[in-house]
């Protein structure tokens, strides 16, 4: 292969990072927050897909792309705060309402999107980062949706917010140590509440971007299970939100795999490594996975981990 | 906060009163703790220590009565209150967060933090903080990288972190070893004579009672049966106290029960255990070609320092972990642990932490007592069928012959407390004759009515001629009860000695060996 198709390719694995990571990233912040404060959230999937069928319906509606975005955001947090009080009841094991939220979210998606799977809507706007370059591959490669660096901002905010706030003090407290939060008397069960609502809206947005970004449209096949995988970064990413950064672009980059390789010409196998995302995630966790201890960083009131 | 001033509190309690239903939980209580003392509440488990104290704090606030502190009366409406009148409560289980740092757990115990936390100023306010303290623990590092002692030095940094000059303890070295224990109640002791604090605590150990506190305050049946300085206080009059006279004089001494009537121990030796190696959770060998024999009759002690190898030994008995070499006879015949080879040989045990290696939490109390004999007939009809009424029927016999409380089978088993959940498991396992009784720290965090009963039941095992063999982190536990001792260290038998001989020096010598 010659050099320029090398950067080619990785010209197009760069791009891939940030245009396939980012509703991973929106997702992963929102299921860290979750889990942070001790609640699994595994109906981001349904919420994922509802965000992106709403998005998609309001922006048509209302002719604007921000106003699906909002939108989305809204209604991930309706289905959050569903979640986040459902599990607050007693006895309500938060992986299978996880699971009843998948079905119930891409459901009733399905059903309410049949009438905006054909009219356009209008799209998120790029940003043409690359508007320095002269070779227009990475023109292409720069011109980025306007979430991303939204997104971006988000994962930096959270960082600091965790550690330097006091509400993102308490919600570690009460992810960590149930008993010493009602102890020290902070709410446990609205503090959860409040961070499965807020995790929600997070990945609404990210269905948003699925349905928004250029060139995009609602279909019933838009989500490849991001929502699921999400959680599965959240555990790699130690749940840091910088590492969800990190490990967002990295799926992205995977993701984006197969289409780079078709671009250099290099096209058979191509559903093999559109696979390349699923097989990363099995191989990190594998990797990453200590069988006789908890992993650092794990909050101590998971469901998942205890 | 900083209208509090810097000296310790005193705390005056007149005619406290509580009551749950009809149920008097505490009856006319009037204590004084004079500043810059330590103050031990002693009394059995449901003797109103709790409710006095969760009145103290406002917890559970108290129906009658007044507290004073300082001289002047208090309204003790809830925990916030106390916490602003400089009155902080350590409890008996850790109330930190693991995930978080040293700093972040005492930065959340402050309460009401801006919503923007300045770490700088935090820090050095901390490091500030820790220089004046009695004892340091480095701030960044997590929680979970702490030993329980350190655990408890930062249950106790946090209340003088919130400048708190009155301070509640329960059962402050439950989780503590003996030096860790010294340590912490030693600087508290130091810091309470100097007139920082007032120490008002509750335990279990009449050591500590001896060794720290000035004065001490025994509660029964919610009621103040004695109040005294701890320099005219002796183990006997406190155990007296606790139990009453006439109950104290009863079944208080233990030699009266070794003394019982007994058969005469066997000269055949019942288990057998012959070079058996045992690994540990990382696949190391802990236990190393360990022999050694347990007579009918005799009730053997395996001492040692905890972490020795003990746990894994016990454990290769009782069938919770394989052994990968040696062998186990019991009364002549190859035992490896199975449930058909206990249930023929009449092996039973009593694990350390009753509660997760001995029940099943949720189940209730008749199930658990069942768990050795549910497959059997009475209880086990018509080949698959389990009859609730049998279960039933034996749990209301065995809860009464071993005076589990309340005495309620079908409650679940994780709600008892920790000596009634040793006495059902006692049910279970001493019901049936023995032959081989296998016992781990059997009253590790029991009050002194439930160690009482246990070591009963163990003499009484032992005098119908089953071999036991009692392991034990309390030495003075097992030169009470065994007939022989064996130590060990680093997973060998170093050192074995008989009753008569036992030496707690030679012992602690052997049992210190290769350390």
């Amino acid at each position: 292969m010659s050099e320029d198709l090398w950067i080619t390719l990785a010209i197009g694995m760069i791009a891939g990072a940030v245009r396939v990571g980012t509703p991973y990233l929106f997702v992963s912040l929102g299921e860290c927050l979750t889990e942070k404060s001790g609640r699994v959230n595994l109906g981001l999937e349904g919420i994922l897909v509802s965000g992106a069928m709403v998005g998609y319906a309001a922006s048509y509606l209302a002719q604007s792309a921000w106003i699906g975005v909002a939108s989305a955001a809204g209604v991930g947090l309706m289905l959050g705060l569903l979640h986040g009080l459902v599990c607050s009841l007693p006895r309500v094991n938060d992986i299978a309402f996880g699971i009843a939220l998948i079905l119930l979210g891409t459901g009733l998606a399905f059903f309410l999107g049949k009438p905006y799977i054909q009219p356009q809507a209008p799209q998120l706007p790029n940003l043409l980062l690359g508007a320095w370059a002269s070779d227009p591959r990475w023109q292409s490669a720069l011109s980025v949706n306007a979430l991303f660096p939204i997104g971006l901002a988000l994962a930096v905010l959270l960082h600091w917010g965790l550690r330097s706030t006091s509400l993102g003090l308490a919600l570690r407290l009460v992810g960590d140590h149930e008993g010493t939060a009602r102890a020290l008397a902070y709410p446990v069960i609205a503090t959860r509440v409040a961070a499965t609502a807020v995790g929600g809206a997070l990945a609404g947005v990210g269905g948003a971007y699925l349905s928004l970004s250029y060139p995009g449209s609602w279909s019933e096949g838009l989500s490849s299970g991001q929502g699921i995988m999400a959680v599965a970064l959240v555990i790699f990413a130690r749940w840091r939100p910088l590492g969800c950064l990190v490990a967002s672009m990295l799926f992205g980059a995977a993701g984006a795999l197969g289409p780079a390789l078709q671009s250099i010409g290099f096209s058979s196998g191509y559903h093999l490594f559109n696979a390349a995302p699923y097989a990363l995630t099995l191989g990190l966790l594998i990797f990453s996975s200590r069988p006789r201890q908890t992993l650092a960083g794990t909050p101590g009131e998971l469901s998942l981990t205890r | 906060m900083n209208s509090m001033s810097n000296k310790a509190i005193a705390l005056e309690v007149i005619g406290a009163g509580k009551s749950f239903g009809a149920f008097r939980a505490l009856d006319e209580v009037s204590l004084k703790v004079a500043p810059g003392t330590v103050h031990a509440l002693l009394g059995e488990n449901g003797a109103g220590k709790s409710t006095l104290v969760n009145g103290l704090i406002g917890y559970q606030p108290l129906d009658q009565g007044q507290i004073l502190l300082d001289q002047r009366e208090v309204e003790m409406s809830n925990p916030r209150a106390a916490q602003k009148l400089g009155i902080g409560m350590v409890y008996q289980h850790f109330t930190v967060a693991p995930g978080l740092s040293v700093a972040e757990n005492l930065l959340l115990a402050r309460g009401d933090l801006p919503w923007r936390i300045d770490w700088k100023r935090v820090r050095q306010e901390q490091q500030d903080f820790m220089r004046s303290a009695p004892f340091q623990l480095p701030l960044d590092a997590p929680v979970a990288s702490l030993g329980a002692g350190e655990k408890q030095k930062l249950e106790i940094l946090k209340q003088l972190y919130l400048k708190h000059r009155l301070l509640i303890l329960d059962e402050p070295t439950s989780v503590l070893t003996v030096q860790e224990a010294d340590e912490v109640l030693g600087l508290l002791r130091d810091m309470a004579h100097r007139g920082e604090i007032t120490v008002l605590m509750i335990t279990h150990k009449f050591g500590e009672v001896l060794a720290y506190a000035d004065e001490v305050t025994v509660l029964r049946r919610g009621r103040l049966v004695a109040y005294s300085p701890v320099a005219q206080a002796t183990h006997e009059n406190m155990a007296r106290w606790i139990m009453g006279e006439t109950e104290g004089a009863a079944d208080g001494s233990d030699d009266g029960a070794h003394a019982m009537a007994r058969e005469a121990s066997s000269t055949t030796s019942r288990l057998v255990v012959q070079d058996l190696s045992v690994l540990d959770d990382r696949g190391l060998a802990r236990v190393h070609e360990v022999s050694f024999n347990v007579k009918g009759g005799e009730l053997v002690g395996l001492a040692g320092i905890s972490g020795n190898g003990q746990k894994e030994l016990i454990e290769a008995l009782t069938g919770q972990r394989e052994a990968s070499a040696g062998s186990v006879t019991v009364d002549g015949q190859v035992y490896r642990a199975t449930r058909a080879q206990m249930r023929r040989h009449r092996v039973f045990s009593l694990p350390e932490e009753p509660l997760y290696k001995g029940c099943v939490g949720k189940l209730g109390v008749g199930d658990n007592i069942a768990l050795r004999n549910f497959d059997r007939a009475p209880i086990r009809r018509a080949g698959a069928f389990v009859s609730r009424s049998a279960i039933r029927t034996q749990a209301l016999a065995r809860i009464a012959a071993f005076n589990v409380r309340p005495p309620d089978p079908d409650r679940p088993i994780a709600t008892l407390s920790g000596g009634n959940v040793q006495r059902a498991v006692l049910a279970r396992e001493l019901s049936e004759p023995v032959n081989v009784l296998i016992v781990a720290n059997p009253v590790f965090g029991l009050d002194f009515r439930a160690v009482a009963d246990v070591h009963a039941r163990l003499i009484a095992a032992r005098n119908a001629g089953a071999a036991v063999l009692v392991a034990s982190d309390d030495l003075d536990e097992l030169l009470k009860l065994a007939d022989r001792l064996l130590v060990i260290s680093g997973g060998r038998i170093v050192y074995e000695v008989g009753r008569e001989h036992a030496d707690r020096a030679v012992i602690g010598r052997n049992m210190a060996a290769g350390h």
